[in-house]
């Protein structure tokens, strides 16, 4: 007897703290799909990740009925073509293309910024600092008074985004400073993603995350 | 759809001549507003404050940025003519994949090996030769990468069909090789033979000539390459 997940033919190979794998969970969670969740050990990376993801070698790979999809925005396109309900993405073409643009930025700034926070020292990390700060209001620019990014509803950006508040913790301890100060209205939305089960289910504590990045400080002879 | 479509971009710029491309292949007229980076309009600042960057598509004074960004929204508000995107998701996913692979990491590898040199060089050489290869894996078989007409991995790919043969010959290297990348190189001389593509292209001339220039400064100054 088939299983949901094996029916649905949809299988996600990821890691357990990686925002961007997270994304994933969080768009099939929202659509209700069920499907096999695949740990993968970066360290040793299975034979599946090598052949699914050839050029990368990188979680997430979202695999469907045999076929792989690499690059989590990409993924949760993919999911939110597919499987209808619940659109993530706006009709309006001009909506989309914001919808895009501020997922881009997310991927070309947060994370990147993030790791120089919790890697580097002196004027670098100052640096770091003030950059990361900047980040944060330029998002809460955009959300300004809406419940999501998404209007009314959770959307794409929202996806994009929701994973690095488990990641606040980390910043803020390393960067001395608090979202809540900074950004009132984005922490506050942070707390509304936290209260969706789709995000509560796929995200670790932050407590979690903080601790991973002290084992990464240690391994890079940081600490 | 008659509302004002104005494109600000920059003459030898891969980037907003992609989005050229697009709308040519799709019969839009727009206008065109040339930038220069090294003193930028208030146009420019005023609709794309965070990147600062061309491209910018203003579309009924609504602006769009980031060229891939603005592809999709071409694609989906002029759907009728000469799509782009496949219909299949997969397939739509695929594309987009490879579009990605264009930005990240073969136009980086490529740019790069052209103002590197020594160890630097000779790595990214070798990456950028293992991306062409990639990329002719992808092509086996079609005409273009998105099958039998021109779509949206064969512009985002317009860098290598013309601004990559001229880096080449200004920093004296070999990189897109008709011996080792027989199939992309067919698919170059296709993609070019195309007036409409032609039409999108900087004269080769003045590319060279402003690339040489752009090098000569490097040496003079002996700046760290960019």
């Amino acid at each position: 007897m088939a299983t949901a997940a094996e029916k649905e033919g949809v299988v996600l190979l990821d890691f357990w703290v990686s925002p961007f794998g997270q994304r994933c969970r969080i768009a099939l969670a929202e659509k209700g799909v069920e499907y096999e969740y695949k740990e993968e050990n970066l360290i040793d990376k299975s034979p599946l990740l090598l052949k699914m993801n050839p050029i990368h070698k990188k979680i997430p790979v979202l695999i469907h009925h045999g076929k792989p999809i690499c690059e989590s925005l990409i993924i949760v396109q993919y999911i939110d073509e597919v499987w209808s309900n619940n659109p993530l993405l706006p009709s309006d073409p001009y909506e989309r293309a914001k919808a895009r643009f501020w997922a881009d930025f997310v991927d070309k700034k947060v994370y990147e910024c993030g790791t120089r926070l919790w890697k580097l020292k002196g004027e670098a990390h100052e640096e770091a600092r003030k950059d990361m700060i900047e980040i944060l209001k330029l998002l809460e620019g955009e959300l300004g008074d809406k419940k999501y990014f998404g209007g009314e509803t959770f959307g794409f950006v929202d996806v994009a985004v929701a994973p690095f508040t488990a990641w606040f913790y980390t910043y803020e301890t390393c960067g001395k400073f608090s979202v809540d100060e900074e950004c009132l209205k984005l922490a506050a939305w942070a707390k509304r993603c936290k209260g969706r089960e789709s995000v509560s289910k796929s995200v670790h504590d932050p407590h979690k995350v903080y601790e991973f990045v002290g084992k990464l400080k240690k391994k890079f002879g940081l600490e | 759809m008659g509302e004002e479509l104005k494109l600000f971009g920059v003459w030898g710029s891969p980037f907003s001549r992609r989005v050229e491309l697009a709308l040519r292949l799709k019969g839009i007229p727009y206008d065109y507003m040339e930038e220069d980076l090294s003193n930028k309009s208030p146009s420019l600042l005023k609709y794309n404050p965070i990147h600062k960057k061309i491209p910018v598509l203003l579309h009924g004074g609504k602006p769009v940025v980031e060229s891939l960004v603005i592809l999709e929204y071409i694609e989906e508000t002029w759907e009728g003519n000469h799509a782009i995107l496949p219909k299949d998701p997969y397939e739509r996913a695929m594309a987009r994949f490879w579009a990605r692979f264009l930005d990240d990491k073969c136009m980086p590898a490529m740019w790069m090996s052209c103002w590197t040199e020594g160890d630097a060089q000779q790595n990214f050489m070798k990456e950028s030769k293992e991306n062409l290869s990639i990329l002719e894996g992808e092509l086996k078989g079609k005409k273009f990468f998105g099958g039998n007409a021109i779509g949206l991995v064969d512009i985002a790919a317009l860098f290598i069909a013309h601004w990559a043969g001229v880096l080449q010959e200004v920093a004296g290297i070999s990189l897109v090789n008709e011996e080792k990348h027989p199939i992309l190189f067919k698919w170059i001389e296709e993609f070019i033979s195309s007036d409409i593509v032609v039409e999108c292209l900087p004269a080769r001339e003045r590319l060279l000539a402003f690339f040489q220039a752009k090098k000569e400064t490097m040496l003079a100054t002996k700046a760290p390459a960019q």
